[in-house]
């Protein structure tokens, strides 16, 4: 007798998980692109995990940096010389904090102001014409390697800009200088700037510019009072990001501003940042375990918390002032 | 209805007379004159002729792609923003070519207003977005702007359920709300015409009847032009209709006579929901 259920077929394929060489594929695949991901993880961790037990909590007979030094000499002594011996001898990490957010205040005052307009220029004013011409131009300022900018502001900006200008006024400049490795490290977070934030105000829907051409705005009402309040958030955010990348910089740093940790915010003295020093002690001898090498670390650590900060606070101002376009 | 159909196919189309019928006494607010309109080569708009009365509702209507929108953004200017338009014939502003090339754009859009489809408030308060014209006019006087922000808040229908809430953003009020929003804005500028583009499409029925009350209202102060695919709104609140095809205007008239006795048979198929 004929069966009530569903008639089946022979050659239909069974439901069945059976191996198959497709699905090893897929299998590995997934496996490898989750390796990739892993990678970056047990970077970012194995980098934490030194840094840490290089400073902050040393792994026996090993000590950490801050068993050695206190943290009221490292945080609140304003002087910075680990070279010397004995009495002479501090740890006061202030001078090149103090370096460091000299320079990056400098060439945020310089890069960002500038890379704004450069974005707004390329978003709101441009012909595709000039865009052709610029967005290359950009690229090409942010491929140029750290160490050539500080050569072209040790041996140019300062000599030729710096110098004629505010030696005439009476100012005493120093041959390497924060002013300048601020100007050079201001240029080379232009293209950073101008780029992020160009792509949040071409992404302002257009919709919003008509409206406010049909309210009878210039060009110049519609970029600066719609498209930048309207990118706002964006815009900040790749502020952040590029005074996190001055806080980072080294090599023009360290080529442009000397290497004198003075606790100092005149522009025209010699300066030390953190990155700077690093840079500099590992350039010559250092005893690996001494005290001095463990600085590195510290110091090291302290730079990656304010950079962490830093982004930490840009996701912020990111999700806090979005703007949701429907 | 099957009267006239029987009656139009015998009729062949004729070009259409370019007065509009429902002449008033007054002089024709806008009035555009063999106009045609191009992107780069593609030609729009051909031989628009077309008066538009002042204090009254003007429809266009017509199939998408059939040029009433471009035909309404040509009125204050809007497609110079688009590269490569080109404007043939005139457009006349009060019997000034808004074309010519002394006309001053910016002060051409503070007389001739406009609402979007889709509503556009800028992400700031509702108060600034209402500010906004008169402030890049230059008013700076801070009891002034209050005054012309609560008129034209007012005028939209809108005074009364955000006056408590002014500091607010925008973004914060529903879909009805920020398209009155919108025509609060458009008519803080105080502009002596409106250019409606499908302003109620988005929008829910209760929102819908809301702006066309609104409209009602504001025809008795302003010269309104209004883009729409409804042909119900359309019927209910002007008292002119054209009907726009293929880049073409096919036929205009007083808005009670197209609907119930178009002359051309394209206009028939239209209204009678042959396509589009």
């Amino acid at each position: 007798m004929s069966s009530t259920g569903p008639i089946r077929r022979d050659n239909q394929s069974s439901l069945r998980r059976v191996f198959s060489w497709q699905r090893l594929q897929e299998e590995a695949i997934r496996f490898l692109l989750f390796g990739c991901a892993l990678l970056s993880v047990l970077t970012t961790v194995a980098i934490i995990f030194v840094l840490v037990t290089e400073s902050l909590v040393g792994i026996p007979p090993h000590t950490a940096f801050f068993q050695d030094v206190s943290f009221s000499e490292f945080f609140f002594s304003t002087e910075w010389a680990p070279q010397f011996s004995g009495s002479q001898q501090h740890y006061g990490v202030m001078p090149l904090v103090c370096g460091t957010f000299l320079i990056t205040g400098i060439s945020g005052l310089i890069g960002l102001p500038v890379g704004l307009m450069i974005a707004i220029y390329l978003s709101e004013y441009a012909s595709p014409r000039a865009r052709s011409i610029c967005k290359p131009a950009l690229e090409i300022l942010a491929g140029v390697p750290t160490v050539v900018y500080g050569y072209f502001g040790l041996r140019f900006v300062t000599p030729y800009m710096i110098m004629p200008l505010f030696k005439s006024m009476g100012f005493s400049v120093y041959g390497f200088n924060a002013l300048c490795g601020g100007i050079v490290v201001g240029i080379m977070i232009i293209p950073m700037v101008a780029s992020l934030s160009e792509d949040v105000m071409r992404a302002v829907p257009n919709s919003l510019r008509e409206s406010g051409y049909a309210l009878g705005a210039t060009k110049f009402d519609v970029s600066a009072r719609i498209v930048v309040p309207s990118a706002l958030s964006g815009i900040l955010a790749s502020f952040l990001l590029a005074l996190s990348r001055s806080i980072g910089e080294t090599m023009a740093v360290a080529i442009c501003a000397g290497n004198s940790p003075n606790l100092t915010l005149n522009p025209f003295s010699s300066v030390q940042t953190m990155t700077a020093f690093i840079v500099n002690v590992m350039q010559g001898e250092v005893v690996a375990g001494s005290t001095l090498e463990k600085s590195l670390y510290a110091v090291a650590l302290v730079l990656f918390v304010i950079t962490l900060v830093m982004n930490l606070i840009s996701q912020m101002v990111l999700s806090r002032y979005r703007e949701v376009y429907q | 209805m099957a009267l006239v159909k029987a009656f139009t196919q015998f009729v062949e189309p004729v070009d259409p007379p370019a007065v509009a019928v429902g002449e008033s006494r007054r002089p024709p607010k806008i009035e555009t004159v063999q106009m045609g309109f191009f992107y780069g080569t593609h030609q729009a708009l051909r031989d628009i002729s077309l008066k538009i009365n002042e204090r009254a509702v003007t429809a266009l209507i017509g199939p998408s792609g059939c040029g009433k929108s471009t035909y309404l953004r040509s009125l204050n200017r809007m497609n110079d923003i688009i590269e490569g338009t080109r404007v043939t014939g005139s457009v006349m502003l009060d019997g000034e070519d808004i074309y010519a090339r002394e006309v001053d754009v910016v002060s051409l859009r503070k007389r001739v207003g406009m609402v979007f489809q889709k509503s556009t408030p800028f992400p700031k308060s509702i108060f600034d977005n209402v500010s906004f014209g008169p402030r890049i006019a230059g008013l700076t006087n801070r009891a002034e702007l209050t005054e012309i922000v609560e008129k034209s808040l007012q005028q939209a229908a809108l005074w009364n359920e955000v006056k408590d809430r002014m500091r607010e953003s925008a973004m914060a009020l529903s879909g009805g709300q920020q398209q009155r929003l919108c025509i609060a804005r458009a008519l803080a500028t105080s502009p002596e015409i409106l250019l409606m583009d499908e302003p109620a499409s988005a929008l829910d029925p209760a929102s819908t009847s809301r702006i066309e009350d609104l409209i009602f209202e504001l025809k008795q102060n302003y010269t309104i032009v209004i883009v729409t695919h409804n042909m119900q709104q359309a019927a209910r609140i002007s008292e002119v209709t054209a009907f726009f095809y293929q880049g073409r205007l096919v036929e205009v008239g007083q808005t009670k006579q197209l609907f119930t006795n178009p002359t051309q048979k394209e206009t028939e198929d239209y209204i009678t929901g042959r396509f589009g």
